[in-house]
């Protein structure tokens, strides 16, 4: 007798699970994007959907993000419950001004009258050899703004559970996805369904370090871990999961048990999320401390296209490890 | 605004640890309250205040070791009204002091040689955030620690590994303070004595005092009294003392640019260690105790200074210095004078010897006094009055 309780699956599948879901549980979902419908997603998560749940709902929308973003924004103000999909961060930056002058101001400016339930989803990431223009992080220009929930899904259940939370948001949220995570296979539970969109999450229980990191670091963390594991040294992972806002109890509280920190982010180091947590963690548990905090973050330099230089760009799990082989040598 | 400084408890202190402050700023003080304890030579001594006041500012730390003369603490006497101009001067100048004090050490290395520890730092010290909570937290000395983290800070495991080696330890520790607390003792009496023998020209006494009617007079009252509040000999010797004193005042006296004579008489009572060395408590105001008091006192003091657990006053108001080779086989004592007193009295034990009287011999109990004084205060008129005068209440004791 064989009763499975978790389900194989790729990043890919899950975020579709979630997706389909979302669509079956609420008329009033519809995803809105560059070439979500006929062609099925530019990532193929949308695969079949315009099938089955026709134009109205599965809607592709011109090569305009100011425009369409703004649409999405219009709609959540009628009253819908719009999916807004950003084929990639990188071509985000021409919703900015919807994004942040609209949607994440619009509580505000209306004395509390108008929300905007958006979500808007955006796949980001290196790791894809699509060059400098296309490869960009901007999870920490996204978090630094007040009234966006932006949440990263570095995870295969977060995949198939953020969006169902999102769209109970009555605020904007943004969702970070992982275009390099797409392939990747992991078990998720069988009955694995909406997670929440609050707190951090200790992917890794651990007493010598904390590996503070989010979207594809969480993976790579765990791997490294597990290779420190060998070594003897008992890393914590925690996932951030929420980057605005920042859910400071969980960060805290694995600092006082560890003791020492190593931040791990694609983006790049300057004036970064790492650099937020980095301030938290001086701000609220300095005492908690007895080594330097240290941070793994993308080169600050263009991203490169050929694979050796891209992979030297962004931390790996050897980096991780070795980081914290350097942090642990005088135990 | 009073300045408390640290106090020399005797002429051999150059420096003392502040262990703990027994008072908070802004906490009254009166006079005799005990505000510190002060790790010395002489072991932990209790520190009292001799004015009343506010306690204003708490200028040495605790683990602090300064030399003698060092502002601890500002206090505000009773009543005044500082204002807050007159208040930051005090308070520049008392950080001038200290720092006066602090250069002062570190300029002087060779006499504090391997101690770096106990001199304020101005190094900034290496450790974690973490370690330097726990350090705290233990009661662990930082000074002590070898920090074996990135750039050889100290991490929480030097202060783990620190306060396990405390606790193992607890018990030793404090065996070894006593012992290196005798061994300081031993260092301040070398010191001590030889300023004496190098500066002090000793001339020296001596004189047999008969001193049955004294024992009798002991055997009467000790028979009234209950067998803990019997008397020993030597309060009587205390007491006739104190009383020759007050006759011949002279040698209760400090030489300390010229003779300074002193109005009280605190005898200083030296009591022997059983582990070596010997300790000073004064017995204040001697001449106005009654022997039974004088009694109650020296239980009291006596186990306190083997103990080492002397207050401040006791070890640094004695005015004169009474020795006792108590029970035993020696009959004289011919003592060094402690500066900067001018006069060491010594009593040898009570020996049972031929005694000639209006032409008959008989056999008497009889104590040797010797005094050994200062020539630069006294001269060998007065030391023989004096002695005369000791012998005089010695042989009259239902007067003492």
């Amino acid at each position: 007798m064989n009763t499975k309780t978790t389900l194989r699956i790729t990043y890919r599948e899950a975020l579709k699970h979630g997706l389909r879901e979302a669509l079956i549980n609420d008329d009033m979902v519809f995803l809105m994007g560059e070439d979500v419908g006929r062609y099925g997603g530019a990532f193929a998560v949308s695969k079949g959907f315009l099938e089955e749940f026709g134009e109205d709902r599965i809607m592709d929308v011109p090569l305009s993000e100011s425009g369409f973003v703004g649409a999405g924004i219009g709609a959540a103000l009628g009253g819908m419950r719009p999916i807004v999909e950003v084929m990639t961060v990188n071509f985000s930056l021409l919703a900015l001004d919807q994004i942040i002058n609209n949607a994440s101001t619009l509580l505000h400016m209306s004395g509390g009258q108008i929300n905007v339930p958006v979500v808007i989803r955006m796949n980001s990431g290196i790791g894809n050899q699509l060059a400098a223009q296309h490869s960009h992080s901007w999870e920490p220009f996204y978090a630094h703004v007040p009234g966006l929930k932006v949440v990263s899904v570095g995870t295969h259940e977060d995949a198939r559970g953020m969006l169902l939370t999102a769209l109970e948001s009555p605020d904007p949220v943004i969702i970070f996805e992982y275009t390099s995570l797409l392939n990747m296979e992991s078990e998720i539970p069988l009955d694995s369904g909406a997670m929440d969109i609050d707190k951090a999450k200790v992917r890794r229980e651990g007493k010598d370090v904390s590996i503070i990191t989010y979207g594809p670091g969480v993976y790579k963390a765990l791997a490294a871990a597990e290779e420190l594991n060998l070594s003897g040294i008992d890393a914590e992972v925690v996932d951030l999961r929420v980057l605005n806002p920042i859910d400071n109890e969980t960060i805290l509280t694995s600092v006082a048990k560890t003791h020492r920190v190593l931040i791990v982010e694609e983006a790049w180091r300057s004036v970064s999320i790492s650099s937020e947590i980095i301030s938290r963690i001086m701000e609220h548990a300095f005492f908690d401390l007895d080594a330097p905090v240290q941070r793994l973050c993308g080169v600050e330099v263009p991203i490169p296209y050929p694979k050796h230089l891209e992979d030297a760009s962004i931390p790996q799990k050897e980096d991780i490890v070795n980081s914290i082989l350097n942090m642990v040598q005088y135990d | 605004m009073i300045e408390f400084k640290m106090p020399s408890l005797g002429a051999d202190m150059e420096d003392g640890t502040l262990v703990e402050w027994r008072v908070k700023s802004g906490e009254a003080v009166k006079r005799g309250d005990i505000i510190a304890d002060v790790d010395t030579q002489k072991g932990l001594i209790e520190i009292e205040v001799f004015e009343e006041g506010t306690v204003d500012r708490l200028v040495v730390k605790e683990g602090e070791k300064v030399p003698v003369g060092t502002v601890m603490a500002t206090i505000i006497p009773i009543g005044a009204l500082e204002s807050s101009r007159k208040e930051s001067v005090q308070v520049k100048a008392v950080s001038e002091v200290k720092q006066k004090a602090k250069t002062q050490i570190t300029t002087e290395p060779a006499k504090q040689p391997l101690k770096e520890g106990s001199i304020v730092s101005h190094k900034h010290l290496k450790i974690s955030p973490l370690a330097k909570r726990m350090a705290v937290e233990k009661g662990i000395d930082l000074t002590t620690i070898k920090g074996s983290g990135p750039e050889g800070s100290i991490v929480k495991k030097d202060i783990e590994l620190a306060a396990k080696t405390k606790e193992e330890s607890h018990m030793e520790a404090s065996e070894e303070k006593k012992e290196i607390a005798s061994r300081g003792i031993r260092d301040a009496i070398a010191m001590a004595m030889s300023r004496s023998n190098r500066e002090i020209p000793h001339f020296y006494l001596e004189t047999r005092i008969d001193i049955s009617k004294a024992l009798e007079w002991l055997k009467e009252t000790n028979k009234e009294r209950e067998l803990k509040d019997r008397l020993l000999s030597v309060v009587l010797l205390i007491k006739a003392t104190a009383r020759a004193i007050k006759e011949v005042p002279v040698v209760n006296a400090y030489w300390e640019n010229g003779l300074q004579l002193k109005d009280v008489i605190n005898i200083g009572f030296a009591v022997s260690l059983r582990k070596g060395g010997v300790v000073i408590p004064a017995i204040h105001d001697a001449d106005q105790k009654s022997p039974a008091e004088l009694m109650t006192l020296l239980k009291d003091l006596i186990p306190r200074a083997r103990a080492l657990k002397l207050r401040s006053s006791e070890l640094s108001e004695s005015t004169i210095t009474l020795t006792n080779v108590g029970e035993g086989n020696v009959d004289k004592v011919f003592g060094v004078i402690y500066p900067p007193q001018v006069a060491i009295i010594g009593f040898g034990n009570i020996v049972e010897e031929a005694w000639a009287e209006n032409g008959a011999i008989s056999a008497r109990p009889v104590i040797h006094v010797t005094l050994a004084a200062d020539h630069r205060a006294i001269d060998g008129y007065l030391a023989g009055r004096f002695l005369t005068a000791l012998k005089h209440h010695l042989q009259n004791p239902e007067t003492l």
